[in-house]
């Protein structure tokens, strides 16, 4: 048996990249002017400089590890991962209204970071069992309850944003066989909620049934027409009932986070702020940008956390077009060399495991990038690898080298 | 298909993402603006204003120190209007529109409220100011003025307009501009350079530091100190002699052209348009469409030239050669030139040639003369044209170019104006003959025929008259008024004139205004003129005036006066001429009779007559 450690150096470079570059644009936005050293712990970047060399242990420590151990510690790990949330409700620390974090001393980890990369390896491990097949209901509905479980445990912190987060393991089943069906009515529904919000019921039951129409006579295997009928009436029952939960289940906040972006309501001054002023700053930045450490809005802190969940309207002001289009193809390089490598596997753990990181860095990419530029709803989580955050960083991190070391491994006798 | 689709999200997510950037950075330009509106903040630190000197040295004009209420819109919390305004001393009403109008200039840049408070004011409201968010005091110097004459020369300072913010680009609203005489004309000399400071605000609009390390903040720079040609005590002098009178005088150095003197009346004191109570008393002299203390009479007002005209006219003839010094003209109380036409002359010995004429005004003399120089010419149309070119190389019929920001182009006509004004070419030189004795279709202004005397005592050049000396004590090289303007008459013919003109004051219409030890020249003049009453057209009493220069051979000034209504020359004008001229030269009045007369005369009876509504008598 002979050990490859052929790490795939391209990832591991691109991780730098988004790291170092971060680390830039927390130093910007939390720079106060005064002369202080790079390692200045009072301040966010001392901190995130001093997070990034430790997560270079981390990483050492994560591709030293035997890759058979992930697999083996796979349940042990995810449930130690569940047993830390909850937890949470009994020794929580309470950081800007969210119960999120464990304090040890000056210091605080949230476990919510790390549970996904354990949830991403407890999926892993029930999907590569040669008893489960994912296209029988009950396993369909076991890897639902590994990847929900957590997330049911989150929400209530509240932290909503990370709980979303976990409609990213779609991708690994999918990609195990896991059947369309699921994902053309989740998409449909999501649709069906924002077409009812722009356009009313009325004019939405009419786009559903017209649909339904050219579907029945455009598929060669004409599908049955009491199973369209049935979810034709569910589409319009769904997009009936969108007001209620809208202005029923919803709070205002989630209400007009929704109207801000579909463009009902103008309010730059409240509720619209953050939006306004992060657009404010990527705008202005223009092809080149300002300059760093020289961006007006940053400086000035118009955009609320910015050197967290905001770090990209840094990124806009300061590095311009040029610096956003870099960020945006190094982060999308990222995820399809994630994607290649999860193909090359030959086990089907590492396999899902890869398709899991990719569809949580995804997510995280998707909601955070829509936020800042005006496309997505305000909904509270980091950028991967660029927001400031020992947490986040080091779950990334964590989440990341996982795979890493289990590619680099591949070629490795499997037991 | 498993493998395909989560690539097709990625990238095309990737694709929006990207595209959405390109618009809000490249296409959508709107939000640099937005980003410097609320993060950078601009402060304008104002220069001192330039002094002001006359030729002695003199301050005439230096600044104060004033304080300004000013508002940022966007930071007022809602206030008790009620006590502001009682504090600012103004009405609520005001204090509101005042409010809105800066709300519609600029929500987020400073804009006045209340300009120029006192001193005094001042000290009473910085107390109470803090409790008013969203206001300051900017300190801003005002005018000072060391001297109560020469308004219409100094000139005023006051606010720019909206539409002045808007076309010139140094200027912001609450800034103060130039508005006439010197100040508008040095506006750019006299004003400095503002410094700007630009500071980076935070989100709650606190200051945090300077902007780009105070990179493109520039320091102010102190307006340039002027001196003026003028004398100040001269100056002084004259209006005190202009006093109950309505004109213009106007006293220029021959050798080099700079304005000694440049007096309208009626005057007042620059004072007044200083300070918060400039717009009331502008409103003032601005409705006063009866005495019409704004206008500039030496500057803009044309007259009739009347009798000095007649020294032109014969330097002319003689360049042209259509008479010599010899030529003797009769004249029977009139100058007979057809059937029936005759015009009127005074009584004086008789016949005369050119320089005996001059000291007695002869009509008949210089209309002969006139007639002889367009007859010189094939036809009348050259030969007005040639006279008319003589008549432009002495500053007349066209815009002095002196520095001032205004003034009147005069009336010159030549061959094309008879042309057209009699719809043939077929006219002949009797019918100019009235512009042979600066009547009739010719118009100057006070400081064009001050200009011809200059050039008269130059014998044949003159430097454009200007009111600029030095700038910062280094004295102009504007081209303009450094170099030499050459007439068309050659100086010998210029000796008869000049003779003349000292003939005027030995044994002519000026016998009684001599100076004792001072060889003066000079020319009376009487011009007729009409004004338009209840639509019927109606001359009123004659207008006095005067040309004078002196010492006859080393010319220290030359001097136009016209008095409006004075009636005949030596009556106001020539009074007030000698006087000046002692006074400059000797700067004593000797002639102390000769000064209490025109101290104690006033012509304001003689101004109320035509709006009396009672039928009244002219030239008494």
């Amino acid at each position: 048996m002979r050990k490859s450690n052929a790490f795939d150096w391209l990832t591991i470079i691109l991780y730098f990249i988004l790291v170092i570059f971060g680390w830039m644009n927390i130093y910007s936005a939390s720079f106060s002017g005064a002369e202080t050293s790079y390692f200045d712990m009072d301040q966010p970047y001392g901190k995130q400089a001093v997070f990034i060399v430790l997560s270079v242990v981390l990483i050492v420590f994560l591709l030293a590890l035997e890759s058979k151990f992930y697999e083996r510690f796979a349940s042990i790990i995810y449930i130690g991962s569940l047993l830390s949330l909850i937890g949470l409700f009994v020794f929580g620390k309470t950081i800007s209204g969210a119960t999120s974090w464990y304090a040890f001393g000056s210091f605080s980890l949230q476990p919510s970071e790390f549970a996904k990369a354990a949830t991403a390896l407890a999926l892993a491990k029930y999907l590569s069992d040669i008893q489960t097949d994912i296209k029988t209901l009950k396993n369909q509905l076991g890897s639902f309850l590994i990847i929900f479980l957590p997330a049911i445990l989150i929400i209530p912190q509240p932290d909503p944003g990370s709980a979303l987060v976990y409609l990213a393991f779609l991708f690994p089943l999918y990609r195990e066989g896991l059947s369309g069906f699921y994902l053309i009515i989740g998409a449909s529904l999501i649709l069906i909620f924002i077409l009812t919000l722009v356009l009313g019921s009325i004019w939405v039951s009419m786009i559903i049934v017209l649909l339904g129409i050219l579907f029945y006579f455009y598929r060669r295997r004409r599908a049955s027409i009491p199973k369209i009928g049935i979810l034709l009436l569910f589409g319009i029952l769904f997009s009936f009932s969108v007001n209620y939960i809208f202005n029923n289940l919803f709070e205002q906040r989630h209400r007009d986070r929704f109207n801000i972006v579909l463009g009902k309501e103008v309010d730059a001054k409240g509720i619209g702020y953050n939006t306004n002023q992060s657009q404010i700053a990527i705008g202005s930045g223009g092809l080149k940008g300002k300059g760093w450490t020289q961006g007006t809005q940053t400086k000035g802190n118009f955009v609320p956390e910015q050197h967290t969940d905001y770090i990209f309207s840094t990124v806009g002001e300061e590095w311009g077009f040029l610096g956003t289009s870099f960020f945006i193809i190094i982060y999308t390089l990222l995820l399809i060399r994630l994607l290649v490598m999860a193909e090359r596997q030959k086990s089907q753990f590492n396999r899902v495991y890869g398709y899991s990181v990719l569809g949580i860095l995804f997510i995280h990419f998707v909601v955070n990038v829509g936020m800042v530029i005006g496309l997505m709803p305000t909904v509270g989580i980091p950028l991967p690898f660029f927001s400031y955050g020992g947490s986040g960083l080091w779950g990334f991190t964590i989440l990341l080298f996982i795979f890493v070391k289990l590619d680099g491994n591949r070629k490795s006798l499997q037991f | 298909m498993r493998k395909i689709l989560p690539l097709t999200i990625i990238v095309l997510t990737s694709l929006v993402f990207i595209g959405r950037l390109f618009y809000l950075q490249i296409v959508d330009t709107s939000y640099a603006v937005l980003s410097a509106n609320n993060a950078i903040k601009i402060e304008y630190n104002y220069p001192q204003r330039g002094y002001v000197f006359d030729r002695n040295g003199e301050l005439l004009v230096a600044n104060q120190p004033s304080y300004d209420v000013m508002v940022i819109p966007r930071q007022v919390k809602p206030f008790d209007t009620l006590e502001f305004s009682t504090l600012l001393n103004i009405s609520k009403e005001f204090l509101i529109e005042r409010l809105d109008k800066a709300k519609v200039y600029s929500p987020r840049l400073p804009s006045v409220v209340i300009p120029q408070l006192t001193k005094d004011e001042f000290a009473y409201l910085k107390e109470k100011l803090r409790k008013f968010e969203g206001f300051y005091i900017q300190k801003r110097s005002l005018r000072e003025y060391h001297v109560s004459h020469s308004a219409s020369v100094l000139g005023y300072i006051s606010e720019v307009t909206d539409s002045e913010v808007k076309s010139m680009k140094y200027y912001n609203s609450g800034d103060n501009i130039g508005r006439s005489g010197v100040e508008k004309q040095y506006e750019e000399v006299l004003r400095g350079i503002k410094g700007v400071k630009y500071i980076q605000k935070d989100n709650f609009n606190r200051e945090i530091g300077p902007y780009k390390s105070g990179t493109l903040d520039t320091l102010p720079v102190r307006g340039k100190d002027i001196t003026l040609t003028l004398d100040a005590r001269l100056q002084a002098y004259a209006e005190k002699l202009m006093q109950g009178k309505r004109g213009g005088i106007v006293a220029i150095e021959p050798q080099t052209g700079e304005i000694l003197s440049l007096v309208t009346a009626p005057y007042y004191d620059p004072a007044l348009l200083v300070g918060r109570k400039r717009s009331k008393n502008f409103t003032r002299l601005w409705y006063d469409t009866i005495s019409k203390p704004l206008f500039n009479r030496p500057l803009q007002a044309m007259y009739p030239p009347g009798s000095p005209f007649k020294a032109l006219t014969g330097l002319v003839a003689l360049e042209e050669g259509v008479i010599n010094t010899s030529d003797k003209v009769d004249c029977h109380h009139g100058f007979y030139y057809g059937r029936n036409a005759r015009m009127g002359c005074h009584n004086h010995p008789a016949p005369l040639s050119i320089t005996p004429a001059l000291a007695h005004s002869c009509n008949a003399f210089f209309a002969k003369s006139h007639m002889k120089i367009i007859n010189k010419f094939d036809t009348s149309v050259e030969g007005m044209d040639a006279w008319n070119k003589h008549m432009k190389s002495f500053g007349l019929g066209d815009y002095l170019g002196n520095d001032l920001p205004v003034g009147q182009p005069g009336r010159i006509p030549d061959g094309d104006y008879y042309t057209r004004k009699y719809n043939t070419k077929r006219w002949y030189s009797t019918y100019t003959l009235s512009s042979g004795i600066g009547q009739g279709e010719v118009l100057t202004t006070p400081i064009q025929l001050a200009n011809v005397t200059a050039a008269i005592a130059n014998r044949g050049w003159f430097y454009t008259p200007h009111i600029l000396k030095e700038i910062d004590g280094k004295p102009i090289k504007d081209k303009d008024f450094t170099v030499k303007n050459m007439t068309t008459v050659k100086p010998a013919n210029f000796e008869p004139i000049i003779e003349g003109m000292h003939d005027v004051y030995r044994y002519g219409t000026a016998y009684s205004l001599r100076i004792p030890d001072i060889e003066i020249c000079g020319k009376t003049g009487t011009a007729e003129n009409f004004i338009r009453l209840n639509g019927k057209k109606t001359q009123l009493t004659d207008h006095s005036i005067f040309i004078a220069f002196a010492p006859k051979d080393d010319p220290k000034i030359a001097i136009a006066v016209f008095i409006e209504n004075g009636y005949w020359g030596s009556r106001y004008a020539g009074k007030i001429a000698s006087l000046m001229i002692e006074k400059y030269i000797k700067d004593e009045i000797t002639r102390t009779d000769l000064e209490d007369w025109i101290l104690s005369h006033s012509l304001e009876d003689e101004y109320a007559k035509p709006y009396s509504g009672e039928p009244f008598k002219i030239n008494q």
